[in-house]
């Protein structure tokens, strides 16, 4: 049996009284596995990250990681994690190799160790060239990198990394990609990431747990939770304002039809043959379709099934979750 | 890759984040140089522009001795010369407005998450508010160090019990100041998010402290109102400390007086901002 590395219970961080971040979360992440937090923005996957790593404490329920409790062993805790946050932390004015060798004093690492270990993570990321370079001359995915490098110092058996690329272009995205699934495969180290890219999550983690609004929705490897929707989906408007479900429940491989906005979400069996015959049995009856997507499992699929919302939809709409984030940062940031 | 064995020492990580703060200072040229030379220009205009011997001496009535003047100075600021005096009152002002950068440094880091990245480390909480305290230190002696050497080039005379020692007593007392002043400022500072908000706090503090302390002008000649308050004011016995070893005739109760209560002054603030970062830094 695997050892669960870390393990929350009912972990819960309510903001000033009455914004609820995180609520009531439980989950567990076994030793050597990337798991990821898969949510839109203000989901409470930062909050989260916060609390495991000992910075802000809950307001109910605790976690355990590398088998100490995050409230009354976080000094355990700290020794035994990396962290790679969200922002650019590394100090500007000092140079890469500085702020590398500043992270290892902070753990109480001995010089003589820290030396060399600080040019061998600078030869991981590839900064090596740029060691002595201060690191206000250093791009995003170099100062990305470097946070890496720091994250890493003190050998940790859990990383935790919180939006790993974001704001990155794709060459350096699929770079620290490479990096991650290195730590995971040559050292063995667990990695507990969030994310609100879907291909990331899908790409890295060996399991995802979709957390909004504070919850865990579901949690699965990425495969699992594709395959648990059963089947294509077909996404439909038609020219007809009555509720037709019942109509294309009754076609051939159809297993499920939803009424979404603006027309259908339809689960089929093998969806290239059954959407010419949903077209021809709704032509039968006088009604267009006037629109139609076809889509293979996906997680965003996976994501609108269990939040009746695309991530993407609500990635258009940033002004709803800036109102609801810019809350949660002052909250936080008090 | 196994967990990490460490060091035992609790105070592992200090220097580290103290050489961090004074690296930024003494690695930059332009910032040590503007930051040295600012009081030095304090000292240098304002000291010698405030030619207070000059009132005595060029307005004194005809007929009266030239050396009444020296007299009423004496009286006044306990020396004849308004220079030496205020010189002492800029070692204070100096330490007043290098400390004051203590508070906004904690705001900044956290602003830029750096704040976040050390708490996540096993460094101790009070070792990061220890950290900004000794590096605000540091800073301020040596600032206080260069406008003594530049006093003394400009001019101002050490008293009759005056030796080598008393330098010791001088970085003594400036050192338990710094201390607590920067203490007072990171307090301040802790919870703020905005530096704004932070500058207008300190400056807010700053002058007030100043000018109710006897830095620049005795406490017996201030109006009856204002003498308890400079009479609590860290600064006044300090600055009368430096005065007593540096230009006057040592009174040993007064200046005990002076080393107690700004003893008692720094390990109460010290105490408390340290309290208030375990608290504060473990939300």
């Amino acid at each position: 049996m695997t050892e669960n590395i870390i393990e929350a219970k009912g972990l819960t961080k309510v903001f000033n009284g009455y914004l609820v971040a995180v609520d009531h979360v439980n989950f567990e992440v076994k030793e050597g596995e990337i798991y990821g937090f898969l949510g839109p923005n203000g989901a409470g996957k930062t909050t989260t990250i916060n609390m495991l790593i000992t910075i802000l404490k809950p307001t109910e329920g605790t976690a355990t990681v590398c088998g100490h409790d995050i409230i009354r062993e976080a000094n355990m805790v700290r020794r035994k994690i990396g962290v790679v946050p969200q922002e650019y932390t590394a100090d500007e004015d000092l140079t890469g190799y500085e702020n590398i060798i500043l992270c290892a004093d902070l753990y109480g690492i001995p010089r003589e160790i820290s030396k060399k270990r600080a040019l061998e993570l600078l030869d991981l990321v590839q900064l090596t060239d740029f060691k002595d370079k201060k690191v206000e001359t250093y791009s995003g995915g170099m100062r990305r990198r470097l946070e890496l490098a720091c994250g890493l110092i003190n050998r940790p058996r859990v990383l935790f990394l919180d939006e790993p690329t974001l704001g990155l272009d794709v060459q350096t995205r699929a770079k620290i990609w490479e990096y991650i699934k290195l730590l995971k495969k040559e050292y063995g180290m667990t990695l507990f990431m969030t994310t609100h890219y879907l291909e990331e999550a899908d790409a890295l983690c060996d399991r995802v747990a979709i957390i909004d609004h504070g919850k865990i929705l579901v949690v699965g490897s990425p495969e699992e939770l594709k395959s648990s929707l059963g089947g294509d989906i077909i996404t439909l408007s038609v020219n007809e304002n009555k509720n037709i479900s019942g109509l294309i429940e009754k076609i051939e491989n159809v297993r499920e039809v939803k009424h979404v906005k603006n027309g259908y979400r339809i689960k089929v069996k093998d969806g290239e043959l059954t959407a010419p015959l949903i077209i021809e049995a709704l032509r039968s009856e006088g009604i267009k379709v006037t629109r139609l997507s076809l889509s293979k499992p996906s997680l965003n699929e996976v994501y609108l099934e269990y939040t009746g919302k695309s991530m993407r939809d609500q990635e258009e709409t940033v002004e709803d979750f800036r109102v609801r984030r810019m809350a949660l940062r002052r909250a936080r940031r008090r | 890759m196994k967990g990490e064995e460490l060091s035992g020492n609790p105070l592992h990580g200090l220097w580290a984040l103290t050489n961090r703060e004074l690296k930024k200072w003494y690695k930059e040229p332009f910032i040590l140089l503007i930051s040295i030379i600012q009081p030095i220009i304090w000292m240098a205009l304002f000291g010698k522009a405030m030619n207070i011997s000059a009132v005595f001496t060029r307005n004194l009535p005809q007929g009266l001795p030239p050396e009444l003047s020296e007299q009423i100075m004496k009286q006044t600021f306990g020396t004849s010369d308004y220079f030496s005096f205020m010189a002492v009152g800029m070692l204070s002002f100096v330490t007043l407005f290098t400390t004051m950068f203590s508070g906004m440094s904690i705001v900044w880091d956290r602003r830029l998450g750096f704040l976040n990245k050390v708490l996540s480390t096993p460094v101790a909480r009070s070792t990061i508010i220890f950290s900004k305290i000794l590096s605000a230190t540091v800073r301020s002696l040596i600032q206080a160090s260069i406008v003594l050497v530049f006093a003394f080039l400009l001019g101002m005379k050490a008293g009759p019990s005056f030796t080598p020692i008393s330098i010791l007593g001088i970085y003594a007392i400036l050192f338990m100041l710094c201390m607590g002043l920067s203490s007072l400022f990171l307090m301040i500072g802790i919870r703020s998010t905005r530096w704004e908000t932070q500058m207008a706090v300190v400056n807010l503090l700053n002058l007030p402290l100043m000018f109710t302390s006897n830095a620049l002008f005795p406490v017996s000649m201030m109006p009856d109102w204002l003498q308890p308050i400079a009479n609590v004011n860290p600064i006044t016995y300090t600055t009368d400390a430096v005065r007593q070893l540096l230009l006057y005739e040592t009174n040993f109760n007064q200046l005990m007086l002076d080393f107690a209560y700004t003893a008692v002054f720094t390990i109460v603030i010290a105490s408390i901002s340290i309290i208030l970062a375990w608290r504060y830094l473990s939300k």
